[in-house]
Protein backbone atom coordinates (compact mmCIF):
# COMPACT_ATOMS: atom_id res chain seq x y z
CA UNK A 1 0.00 0.00 0.00
CA UNK A 2 2.63 2.19 1.06
CA UNK A 3 4.89 1.52 -2.57
CA UNK A 4 0.90 2.62 -4.19
CA UNK A 5 0.75 5.56 -2.23
CA UNK A 6 4.72 6.57 -2.56
CA UNK A 7 4.46 6.15 -6.41
CA UNK A 8 1.21 8.17 -6.21
CA UNK A 9 3.27 11.04 -4.57
CA UNK A 10 5.80 10.99 -6.71
CA UNK A 11 3.81 10.95 -9.75
CA UNK A 12 1.94 13.98 -8.47
CA UNK A 13 5.11 15.52 -8.19
CA UNK A 14 6.83 14.86 -11.31
CA UNK A 15 3.80 15.68 -13.00
CA UNK A 16 3.06 18.95 -11.79
CA UNK A 17 6.68 19.77 -13.51
CA UNK A 18 5.60 17.99 -17.07
CA UNK A 19 3.36 20.54 -16.65
CA UNK A 20 5.34 23.49 -16.28
CA UNK A 21 6.94 22.03 -19.69
CA UNK A 22 3.34 20.96 -21.44
CA UNK A 23 2.35 24.88 -21.22
CA UNK A 24 4.63 25.69 -23.07
CA UNK A 25 3.69 22.97 -25.86
CA UNK A 26 0.47 24.74 -25.25
CA UNK A 27 0.51 28.33 -24.93
CA UNK A 28 2.44 28.11 -28.16
CA UNK A 29 -0.08 25.86 -29.97
CA UNK A 30 -2.75 27.87 -28.93
CA UNK A 31 -1.13 30.54 -31.14
CA UNK A 32 0.78 29.35 -33.88
CA UNK A 33 -0.74 26.10 -34.15
CA UNK A 34 1.99 24.86 -34.37
CA UNK A 35 3.98 22.28 -32.40
CA UNK A 36 7.75 23.30 -31.30
CA UNK A 37 9.64 20.37 -31.40
CA UNK A 38 12.60 22.45 -30.13
CA UNK A 39 10.78 22.76 -26.74
CA UNK A 40 12.31 19.46 -25.17
CA UNK A 41 15.99 21.06 -25.98
CA UNK A 42 15.15 24.08 -24.70
CA UNK A 43 14.33 22.47 -21.19
CA UNK A 44 17.69 20.73 -21.68
CA UNK A 45 19.33 24.30 -22.09
CA UNK A 46 17.81 25.44 -19.24
CA UNK A 47 19.20 23.05 -17.07
CA UNK A 48 22.71 22.86 -18.44
CA UNK A 49 22.47 26.40 -17.71
CA UNK A 50 21.64 26.39 -13.88
CA UNK A 51 24.37 23.76 -13.83
CA UNK A 52 27.11 25.72 -15.78
CA UNK A 53 26.14 28.81 -12.88
CA UNK A 54 25.87 26.39 -10.04
CA UNK A 55 29.61 25.15 -10.88
CA UNK A 56 30.92 28.98 -11.68
CA UNK A 57 29.83 29.43 -8.18
CA UNK A 58 26.48 31.70 -8.42
CA UNK A 59 24.68 30.10 -6.03
CA UNK A 60 21.28 27.69 -6.76
CA UNK A 61 18.83 30.19 -6.67
CA UNK A 62 20.51 32.90 -8.81
CA UNK A 63 21.67 29.92 -11.48
CA UNK A 64 18.08 28.87 -11.71
CA UNK A 65 17.26 32.82 -12.00
CA UNK A 66 19.74 33.53 -14.47
CA UNK A 67 19.11 30.36 -16.65
CA UNK A 68 15.49 31.25 -16.71
CA UNK A 69 16.36 34.19 -18.71
CA UNK A 70 18.83 32.85 -20.61
CA UNK A 71 16.31 29.73 -21.63
CA UNK A 72 13.57 32.79 -22.78
CA UNK A 73 15.91 34.24 -24.80
CA UNK A 74 16.48 31.43 -26.23
CA UNK A 75 13.16 30.43 -26.97
CA UNK A 76 12.59 34.09 -28.71
CA UNK A 77 15.61 33.81 -30.85
CA UNK A 78 14.27 30.81 -32.13
CA UNK A 79 11.11 32.06 -32.90
CA UNK A 80 12.40 35.19 -34.32
CA UNK A 81 15.27 33.97 -36.13
CA UNK A 82 13.85 30.94 -37.74
CA UNK A 83 10.24 31.22 -37.29
CA UNK A 84 9.12 34.67 -37.80
CA UNK A 85 11.04 34.52 -41.52
CA UNK A 86 8.66 31.82 -42.26
CA UNK A 87 5.51 33.84 -40.89
CA UNK A 88 6.61 36.84 -43.36
CA UNK A 89 6.72 34.31 -46.23
CA UNK A 90 3.40 33.09 -45.40
CA UNK A 91 4.77 29.37 -45.70
CA UNK A 92 3.37 26.18 -45.18
CA UNK A 93 2.77 24.31 -41.34
CA UNK A 94 5.43 21.89 -42.31
CA UNK A 95 8.12 24.13 -42.72
CA UNK A 96 7.48 25.42 -39.22
CA UNK A 97 7.67 22.22 -37.96
CA UNK A 98 10.99 20.58 -39.48
CA UNK A 99 12.54 23.80 -38.50
CA UNK A 100 11.93 23.34 -34.54
CA UNK A 101 13.09 19.72 -35.18
CA UNK A 102 16.21 21.15 -36.93
CA UNK A 103 16.55 23.60 -34.27
CA UNK A 104 16.02 20.80 -31.56
CA UNK A 105 19.12 19.06 -33.47
CA UNK A 106 21.15 22.23 -33.23
CA UNK A 107 20.26 22.91 -29.01
CA UNK A 108 20.93 19.19 -28.29
CA UNK A 109 24.32 18.94 -30.35
CA UNK A 110 26.00 22.10 -29.39
CA UNK A 111 25.32 20.94 -25.56
CA UNK A 112 27.28 17.37 -26.09
CA UNK A 113 29.99 19.06 -28.09
CA UNK A 114 33.16 18.07 -25.68
CA UNK A 115 34.17 22.00 -25.80
CA UNK A 116 30.80 23.12 -24.42
CA UNK A 117 29.57 19.91 -22.36
CA UNK A 118 30.45 16.79 -23.56
CA UNK A 119 27.96 13.73 -24.26
CA UNK A 120 28.36 12.41 -21.07
CA UNK A 121 25.95 12.24 -18.35
CA UNK A 122 26.63 14.63 -15.29
CA UNK A 123 25.89 15.51 -11.95
CA UNK A 124 23.27 17.97 -11.10
CA UNK A 125 23.32 19.63 -7.43
CA UNK A 126 19.97 18.07 -5.73
CA UNK A 127 17.28 20.21 -4.49
CA UNK A 128 17.08 18.35 -1.64
CA UNK A 129 17.51 20.88 0.67
CA UNK A 130 15.45 19.91 3.84
CA UNK A 131 16.49 16.22 3.84
CA UNK A 132 13.19 13.92 3.85
CA UNK A 133 9.60 13.83 5.77
CA UNK A 134 8.94 10.20 6.81
CA UNK A 135 5.34 9.44 7.49
CA UNK A 136 4.88 6.07 8.76
CA UNK A 137 7.13 3.36 6.43
CA UNK A 138 6.25 6.42 3.70
CA UNK A 139 9.92 8.37 2.57
CA UNK A 140 9.09 11.94 0.96
CA UNK A 141 12.02 13.98 -0.25
CA UNK A 142 12.14 17.27 0.25
CA UNK A 143 13.20 17.91 -2.81
CA UNK A 144 9.93 16.25 -4.10
CA UNK A 145 8.02 18.83 -2.04
CA UNK A 146 10.00 21.33 -3.93
CA UNK A 147 9.24 20.67 -7.39
CA UNK A 148 5.63 20.12 -6.49
CA UNK A 149 5.24 23.52 -4.62
CA UNK A 150 7.14 25.74 -7.05
CA UNK A 151 5.86 23.92 -10.03
CA UNK A 152 1.96 24.72 -8.33
CA UNK A 153 2.35 28.99 -7.78
CA UNK A 154 4.37 28.43 -11.22
CA UNK A 155 1.29 27.89 -12.89
CA UNK A 156 -1.07 29.79 -10.64
CA UNK A 157 1.27 32.76 -11.65
CA UNK A 158 0.81 31.44 -15.64
CA UNK A 159 -2.84 31.01 -15.24
CA UNK A 160 -2.95 34.90 -13.81
CA UNK A 161 -1.13 35.95 -16.54
CA UNK A 162 -3.14 34.44 -19.22
CA UNK A 163 -6.46 35.14 -17.81
CA UNK A 164 -5.64 38.37 -16.04
CA UNK A 165 -3.25 40.61 -17.91
CA UNK A 166 -3.38 42.67 -20.72
CA UNK A 167 -0.98 40.56 -22.58
CA UNK A 168 -2.63 37.41 -21.39
CA UNK A 169 -6.12 39.07 -23.09
CA UNK A 170 -4.10 39.67 -26.30
CA UNK A 171 -2.40 36.28 -26.07
CA UNK A 172 -5.99 34.77 -25.99
CA UNK A 173 -7.52 37.07 -28.66
CA UNK A 174 -4.15 36.77 -30.86
CA UNK A 175 -5.40 33.08 -30.48
CA UNK A 176 -8.59 32.59 -31.58
CA UNK A 177 -8.40 36.05 -34.45
CA UNK A 178 -4.98 37.46 -35.22
CA UNK A 179 -6.09 39.42 -38.18
CA UNK A 180 -8.76 41.10 -35.55
CA UNK A 181 -5.84 41.36 -32.86
CA UNK A 182 -3.86 43.10 -35.90
CA UNK A 183 -6.57 45.71 -36.41
CA UNK A 184 -7.15 46.83 -32.94
CA UNK A 185 -3.77 47.36 -32.63
CA UNK A 186 -2.05 44.40 -31.71
CA UNK A 187 1.63 43.53 -32.51
CA UNK A 188 1.25 39.91 -33.25
CA UNK A 189 4.83 39.21 -33.52
CA UNK A 190 5.40 40.74 -29.92
CA UNK A 191 2.89 38.50 -28.54
CA UNK A 192 4.04 35.64 -30.22
CA UNK A 193 7.65 36.55 -28.85
CA UNK A 194 6.32 37.05 -25.54
CA UNK A 195 4.57 33.38 -25.58
CA UNK A 196 7.62 31.50 -26.40
CA UNK A 197 9.50 33.75 -24.24
CA UNK A 198 7.60 32.63 -20.98
CA UNK A 199 7.45 28.81 -22.54
CA UNK A 200 10.90 28.75 -22.60
CA UNK A 201 11.48 29.96 -19.29
CA UNK A 202 9.17 27.99 -17.68
CA UNK A 203 10.77 24.55 -19.11
CA UNK A 204 14.00 25.73 -17.54
CA UNK A 205 12.40 26.15 -14.15
CA UNK A 206 11.09 22.56 -15.07
CA UNK A 207 15.05 21.72 -15.77
CA UNK A 208 16.00 22.70 -12.56
CA UNK A 209 13.27 20.82 -10.76
CA UNK A 210 13.39 17.79 -12.38
CA UNK A 211 16.86 17.34 -12.68
CA UNK A 212 17.29 18.59 -9.53
CA UNK A 213 15.57 15.57 -8.06
CA UNK A 214 16.96 12.84 -10.62
CA UNK A 215 20.27 14.43 -9.79
CA UNK A 216 21.54 13.74 -13.51
CA UNK A 217 21.73 15.51 -16.48
CA UNK A 218 22.06 14.60 -19.86
CA UNK A 219 22.12 16.91 -23.71
CA UNK A 220 19.53 14.45 -25.06
CA UNK A 221 17.48 14.42 -21.95
CA UNK A 222 15.19 16.90 -23.42
CA UNK A 223 14.38 14.42 -26.49
CA UNK A 224 12.11 12.20 -23.96
CA UNK A 225 11.10 14.80 -21.28
CA UNK A 226 9.74 16.80 -23.72
CA UNK A 227 7.52 13.88 -25.99
CA UNK A 228 6.12 13.02 -22.75
CA UNK A 229 5.41 16.46 -21.95
CA UNK A 230 3.58 17.20 -25.10
CA UNK A 231 1.75 14.09 -24.87
CA UNK A 232 0.43 15.46 -21.31
CA UNK A 233 -0.35 18.37 -22.89
CA UNK A 234 -2.45 16.29 -26.03
CA UNK A 235 -3.60 14.44 -22.69
CA UNK A 236 -5.33 17.52 -21.36
CA UNK A 237 -6.52 19.52 -24.27
CA UNK A 238 -3.81 21.38 -26.21
CA UNK A 239 -4.58 25.09 -25.89
CA UNK A 240 -6.29 24.83 -22.63
CA UNK A 241 -4.18 25.92 -20.02
CA UNK A 242 -5.46 23.81 -17.16
CA UNK A 243 -5.40 20.59 -19.13
CA UNK A 244 -1.81 20.42 -18.97
CA UNK A 245 -2.08 20.35 -15.16
CA UNK A 246 -4.35 17.78 -15.14
CA UNK A 247 -2.94 16.18 -18.26
CA UNK A 248 0.65 16.31 -16.79
CA UNK A 249 -0.64 14.71 -13.10
CA UNK A 250 -2.04 12.11 -15.39
CA UNK A 251 1.34 11.07 -17.31
CA UNK A 252 3.45 11.56 -14.29
CA UNK A 253 0.89 9.69 -12.14
CA UNK A 254 0.68 6.70 -14.46
CA UNK A 255 4.03 6.28 -15.38
CA UNK A 256 5.20 6.20 -11.49
CA UNK A 257 3.00 3.53 -11.02
CA UNK A 258 3.88 1.77 -14.10
CA UNK A 259 7.58 1.75 -13.13
CA UNK A 260 6.43 0.50 -9.40
CA UNK A 261 4.73 -2.68 -10.91
CA UNK A 262 5.75 -3.14 -14.59
CA UNK A 263 9.30 -2.20 -14.00
CA UNK A 264 11.12 0.82 -15.33
CA UNK A 265 11.57 0.08 -18.32
CA UNK A 266 7.70 0.75 -19.09
CA UNK A 267 8.07 4.02 -17.29
CA UNK A 268 8.37 6.32 -20.22
CA UNK A 269 6.84 4.34 -22.82
CA UNK A 270 3.59 4.95 -20.63
CA UNK A 271 2.82 8.31 -21.36
CA UNK A 272 2.23 7.28 -24.32
CA UNK A 273 -0.22 4.35 -23.63
CA UNK A 274 -2.04 7.06 -21.48
CA UNK A 275 -2.39 9.21 -24.29
CA UNK A 276 -3.59 6.72 -26.66
CA UNK A 277 -6.32 5.54 -24.59
CA UNK A 278 -7.10 8.48 -23.94
CA UNK A 279 -7.30 10.13 -27.30
CA UNK A 280 -9.59 7.08 -28.67
CA UNK A 281 -12.09 7.86 -26.16
CA UNK A 282 -11.38 11.55 -25.87
CA UNK A 283 -10.07 12.68 -29.58
CA UNK A 284 -9.64 16.34 -28.27
CA UNK A 285 -7.89 15.48 -24.87
CA UNK A 286 -9.59 15.92 -21.34
CA UNK A 287 -10.61 19.28 -21.90
CA UNK A 288 -10.02 20.03 -25.52
CA UNK A 289 -12.00 22.61 -27.40
CA UNK A 290 -13.55 21.01 -31.04
CA UNK A 291 -12.71 22.50 -33.66
CA UNK A 292 -9.42 23.22 -33.26
CA UNK A 293 -7.78 21.13 -36.50
CA UNK A 294 -4.81 22.84 -37.99
CA UNK A 295 -1.66 20.39 -37.03
CA UNK B 1 -9.64 64.51 -44.12
CA UNK B 2 -8.90 60.50 -45.55
CA UNK B 3 -7.52 60.74 -49.32
CA UNK B 4 -7.12 57.97 -51.42
CA UNK B 5 -5.25 58.66 -54.69
CA UNK B 6 -4.65 56.27 -57.66
CA UNK B 7 -4.77 52.83 -55.38
CA UNK B 8 -3.22 49.55 -57.43
CA UNK B 9 -3.89 46.38 -55.73
CA UNK B 10 -2.97 43.45 -57.01
CA UNK B 11 -3.38 39.61 -55.77
CA UNK B 12 -1.14 37.86 -57.52
CA UNK B 13 -1.76 38.18 -61.33
CA UNK B 14 -5.14 39.68 -60.70
CA UNK B 15 -5.78 43.18 -60.39
CA UNK B 16 -7.77 44.05 -58.03
CA UNK B 17 -7.71 47.87 -57.75
CA UNK B 18 -6.97 49.41 -60.78
CA UNK B 19 -6.46 53.35 -59.83
CA UNK B 20 -9.29 53.93 -57.26
CA UNK B 21 -9.39 57.25 -55.75
CA UNK B 22 -11.86 58.83 -53.01
CA UNK B 23 -11.70 61.25 -50.58
CA UNK B 24 -13.82 60.94 -47.09
CA UNK B 25 -14.40 64.99 -45.93
CA UNK B 26 -14.30 65.34 -41.83
CA UNK B 27 -18.03 65.05 -40.35
CA UNK B 28 -19.27 62.88 -43.24
CA UNK B 29 -20.96 59.48 -43.95
CA UNK B 30 -18.97 58.40 -47.70
CA UNK B 31 -20.11 54.81 -49.05
CA UNK B 32 -19.11 52.50 -51.50
CA UNK B 33 -21.14 50.26 -53.08
CA UNK B 34 -20.76 47.82 -55.80
CA UNK B 35 -21.08 44.65 -56.53
CA UNK B 36 -19.21 41.00 -55.51
CA UNK B 37 -15.65 41.23 -56.10
CA UNK B 38 -15.91 45.15 -57.17
CA UNK B 39 -13.04 45.68 -54.61
CA UNK B 40 -14.84 47.46 -52.19
CA UNK B 41 -12.96 45.49 -49.54
CA UNK B 42 -9.76 45.28 -50.99
CA UNK B 43 -9.69 49.03 -50.60
CA UNK B 44 -10.10 48.87 -46.86
CA UNK B 45 -7.82 46.41 -46.50
CA UNK B 46 -5.67 48.72 -48.65
CA UNK B 47 -5.97 51.35 -46.56
CA UNK B 48 -5.77 49.21 -43.35
CA UNK B 49 -2.57 47.56 -44.17
CA UNK B 50 -3.67 44.35 -44.56
CA UNK B 51 -3.04 43.96 -48.34
CA UNK B 52 -0.12 45.34 -49.93
CA UNK B 53 -0.45 49.01 -52.21
CA UNK B 54 1.31 48.43 -55.35
CA UNK B 55 1.34 52.09 -56.17
CA UNK B 56 -1.13 54.88 -55.31
CA UNK B 57 -1.50 56.99 -52.04
CA UNK B 58 -3.45 57.17 -48.90
CA UNK B 59 -3.47 60.15 -47.03
CA UNK B 60 -4.96 60.86 -43.35
CA UNK B 61 -5.13 64.73 -42.39
CA UNK B 62 -2.27 65.07 -44.85
CA UNK B 63 0.28 62.01 -43.27
CA UNK B 64 1.16 59.66 -45.56
CA UNK B 65 0.31 56.21 -44.60
CA UNK B 66 0.50 54.46 -47.39
CA UNK B 67 1.34 50.49 -46.31
CA UNK B 68 1.55 51.23 -43.01
CA UNK B 69 1.65 47.89 -40.49
CA UNK B 70 -2.17 47.01 -39.74
CA UNK B 71 -1.38 46.98 -36.06
CA UNK B 72 -0.35 50.88 -36.43
CA UNK B 73 -3.12 52.31 -38.67
CA UNK B 74 -5.70 52.00 -35.34
CA UNK B 75 -2.74 54.30 -33.59
CA UNK B 76 -3.42 57.18 -37.03
CA UNK B 77 -7.11 57.30 -35.72
CA UNK B 78 -8.43 54.25 -38.12
CA UNK B 79 -10.87 51.59 -36.51
CA UNK B 80 -11.80 49.07 -38.92
CA UNK B 81 -14.95 46.71 -38.35
CA UNK B 82 -14.07 44.23 -40.44
CA UNK B 83 -16.34 42.14 -42.76
CA UNK B 84 -18.06 39.42 -41.02
CA UNK B 85 -17.39 40.72 -37.92
CA UNK B 86 -14.56 38.52 -36.66
CA UNK B 87 -15.08 38.75 -32.87
CA UNK B 88 -13.00 37.25 -30.59
CA UNK B 89 -15.29 34.13 -29.93
CA UNK B 90 -14.13 32.42 -26.67
CA UNK B 91 -13.68 36.29 -25.23
CA UNK B 92 -16.39 38.28 -23.28
CA UNK B 93 -18.22 41.07 -24.57
CA UNK B 94 -16.27 43.11 -22.03
CA UNK B 95 -13.24 41.43 -23.39
CA UNK B 96 -13.65 42.27 -26.71
CA UNK B 97 -14.53 45.84 -26.16
CA UNK B 98 -11.06 45.82 -24.10
CA UNK B 99 -9.33 44.61 -27.08
CA UNK B 100 -10.35 47.50 -28.79
CA UNK B 101 -9.37 49.76 -26.55
CA UNK B 102 -5.89 47.86 -26.58
CA UNK B 103 -4.03 50.96 -27.64
CA UNK B 104 -5.50 53.06 -25.27
CA UNK B 105 -3.70 54.08 -22.15
CA UNK B 106 -6.42 56.39 -20.22
CA UNK B 107 -8.54 54.37 -17.92
CA UNK B 108 -10.56 57.49 -17.62
CA UNK B 109 -10.85 57.45 -21.38
CA UNK B 110 -11.77 53.73 -21.75
CA UNK B 111 -13.98 54.15 -19.30
CA UNK B 112 -15.71 56.98 -20.94
CA UNK B 113 -15.48 54.65 -24.36
CA UNK B 114 -17.13 51.68 -23.10
CA UNK B 115 -19.99 53.96 -21.73
CA UNK B 116 -20.63 55.03 -24.92
CA UNK B 117 -20.72 51.59 -26.35
CA UNK B 118 -23.35 50.37 -23.97
CA UNK B 119 -25.16 53.36 -24.27
CA UNK B 120 -25.47 52.87 -28.31
CA UNK B 121 -25.87 49.18 -27.97
CA UNK B 122 -28.20 48.59 -24.57
CA UNK B 123 -28.09 44.63 -25.53
CA UNK B 124 -24.52 44.45 -25.10
CA UNK B 125 -24.49 45.59 -21.71
CA UNK B 126 -27.09 42.76 -20.39
CA UNK B 127 -24.34 39.97 -22.10
CA UNK B 128 -21.08 41.71 -20.68
CA UNK B 129 -19.80 38.44 -19.29
CA UNK B 130 -21.16 36.05 -22.20
CA UNK B 131 -18.39 34.85 -24.69
CA UNK B 132 -18.86 36.96 -28.22
CA UNK B 133 -19.01 32.99 -29.86
CA UNK B 134 -22.63 32.94 -28.44
CA UNK B 135 -24.46 36.04 -29.77
CA UNK B 136 -27.27 36.17 -32.10
CA UNK B 137 -25.41 37.62 -35.60
CA UNK B 138 -26.76 41.27 -34.57
CA UNK B 139 -25.51 41.12 -31.19
CA UNK B 140 -22.01 40.01 -32.91
CA UNK B 141 -22.13 43.14 -35.00
CA UNK B 142 -22.95 45.64 -32.43
CA UNK B 143 -19.82 44.11 -30.73
CA UNK B 144 -17.92 44.64 -33.65
CA UNK B 145 -19.13 48.09 -33.92
CA UNK B 146 -18.74 48.49 -30.39
CA UNK B 147 -15.16 47.09 -30.72
CA UNK B 148 -13.98 49.63 -33.22
CA UNK B 149 -15.27 52.58 -31.33
CA UNK B 150 -13.32 51.57 -28.32
CA UNK B 151 -10.15 53.05 -29.71
CA UNK B 152 -11.48 56.71 -29.93
CA UNK B 153 -10.93 56.74 -33.95
CA UNK B 154 -11.53 60.06 -36.08
CA UNK B 155 -12.16 57.40 -38.54
CA UNK B 156 -14.51 54.16 -38.48
CA UNK B 157 -14.84 52.04 -41.45
CA UNK B 158 -17.30 49.88 -41.67
CA UNK B 159 -17.18 46.22 -44.36
CA UNK B 160 -20.65 45.14 -44.76
CA UNK B 161 -22.36 45.85 -41.45
CA UNK B 162 -25.79 44.30 -42.74
CA UNK B 163 -24.32 41.01 -44.23
CA UNK B 164 -26.63 38.07 -43.00
CA UNK B 165 -29.08 40.36 -40.57
CA UNK B 166 -32.45 40.39 -40.60
CA UNK B 167 -33.97 43.19 -42.27
CA UNK B 168 -35.34 45.16 -38.89
CA UNK B 169 -31.82 44.42 -37.72
CA UNK B 170 -30.13 45.83 -40.47
CA UNK B 171 -32.91 49.07 -40.59
CA UNK B 172 -31.59 49.18 -36.20
CA UNK B 173 -28.14 49.16 -37.36
CA UNK B 174 -28.28 51.56 -40.09
CA UNK B 175 -30.13 53.96 -37.71
CA UNK B 176 -27.47 53.60 -34.86
CA UNK B 177 -24.42 54.46 -37.30
CA UNK B 178 -26.25 57.45 -38.76
CA UNK B 179 -26.17 58.35 -34.39
CA UNK B 180 -22.13 57.47 -34.41
CA UNK B 181 -22.04 60.39 -37.13
CA UNK B 182 -24.26 62.64 -35.59
CA UNK B 183 -22.33 62.01 -32.56
CA UNK B 184 -18.96 63.61 -34.88
CA UNK B 185 -17.31 60.47 -36.40
CA UNK B 186 -16.15 60.29 -40.24
CA UNK B 187 -17.73 56.88 -41.55
CA UNK B 188 -16.58 55.41 -44.50
CA UNK B 189 -19.22 52.27 -45.40
CA UNK B 190 -18.57 49.73 -47.19
CA UNK B 191 -21.97 47.75 -48.80
CA UNK B 192 -23.36 45.50 -50.67
CA UNK B 193 -27.19 46.86 -49.76
CA UNK B 194 -26.35 49.94 -51.44
CA UNK B 195 -30.37 51.24 -50.87
CA UNK B 196 -29.20 51.42 -46.99
CA UNK B 197 -26.16 52.98 -47.45
CA UNK B 198 -27.35 55.82 -49.84
CA UNK B 199 -30.03 56.87 -47.72
CA UNK B 200 -27.68 57.52 -44.83
CA UNK B 201 -24.45 58.66 -46.88
CA UNK B 202 -24.02 62.15 -47.98
CA UNK B 203 -21.88 60.99 -50.94
CA UNK B 204 -21.06 57.79 -52.15
CA UNK B 205 -18.99 55.79 -55.01
CA UNK B 206 -19.37 53.10 -56.99
CA UNK B 207 -16.81 50.64 -57.53
CA UNK B 208 -16.42 48.69 -60.69
CA UNK B 209 -14.46 45.73 -61.53
CA UNK B 210 -11.64 47.87 -59.35
CA UNK B 211 -12.43 51.10 -60.68
CA UNK B 212 -14.77 53.52 -59.62
CA UNK B 213 -17.44 53.97 -62.13
CA UNK B 214 -19.30 56.77 -60.78
CA UNK B 215 -19.28 59.13 -57.62
CA UNK B 216 -21.30 62.17 -56.23
CA UNK B 217 -23.97 63.41 -53.79
CA UNK B 218 -25.27 59.97 -52.72
CA UNK B 219 -29.28 61.26 -52.87
CA UNK B 220 -28.36 61.96 -56.77
CA UNK B 221 -26.47 58.75 -57.01
CA UNK B 222 -30.10 56.90 -55.80
CA UNK B 223 -31.99 58.85 -58.37
CA UNK B 224 -29.44 57.43 -61.32
CA UNK B 225 -30.81 54.96 -64.24
CA UNK B 226 -27.62 53.16 -63.63
CA UNK B 227 -27.31 52.86 -60.28
CA UNK B 228 -30.79 51.88 -59.86
CA UNK B 229 -30.62 49.30 -62.70
CA UNK B 230 -27.13 47.63 -61.15
CA UNK B 231 -27.51 47.98 -57.44
CA UNK B 232 -31.18 48.83 -56.63
CA UNK B 233 -33.24 46.46 -58.26
CA UNK B 234 -35.06 48.56 -59.80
Amino acid sequence: MSAFVGSVINGIALGMAYALIAVGYSLVFGILRLINFAHGSIYAFGAYMVFLFVTLKLGFLPAIIVSVILSGLLAFLMDKVTLEPLRKKGSDTIAYLITTVGVSFVITNVLSLEAVFGSQRRLFPSTNLFGSIRIGNLTIQSSQIIMFVAALILMLIMTYVVNKTKMGLSMRAVEQNGRAARLVGVNVNRVISFTFFLGGASAAIAGALINGYYQSISPTMGTTIGLKAFAAAVVGGIGVLHGSVVGGLVVGVGECIAAQYLGSNVRDPMAFVILIIILIIKPNGLFGKKGITKV
Amino acid sequence: MLKITDLNVFYGPIHALKGVSLEVNNGEIVTLIGSNGAGKSTTLNAITGIVKVASGKVELDGQDITNAASHKIVQHGISLSPEGREVFPGLTVEENLRMGAYTRQNKQEIAQNFERVYDLFPRLKERVSQPAGTLSGGEQQMLAIGRSLMSSPKYLLLDEPSMGLAPNLVQMIFSLIEEINKQGMTILLIEQNANMALSVASRAYVLETGRVSLSGDAAQLAQDERVKKAYLGA
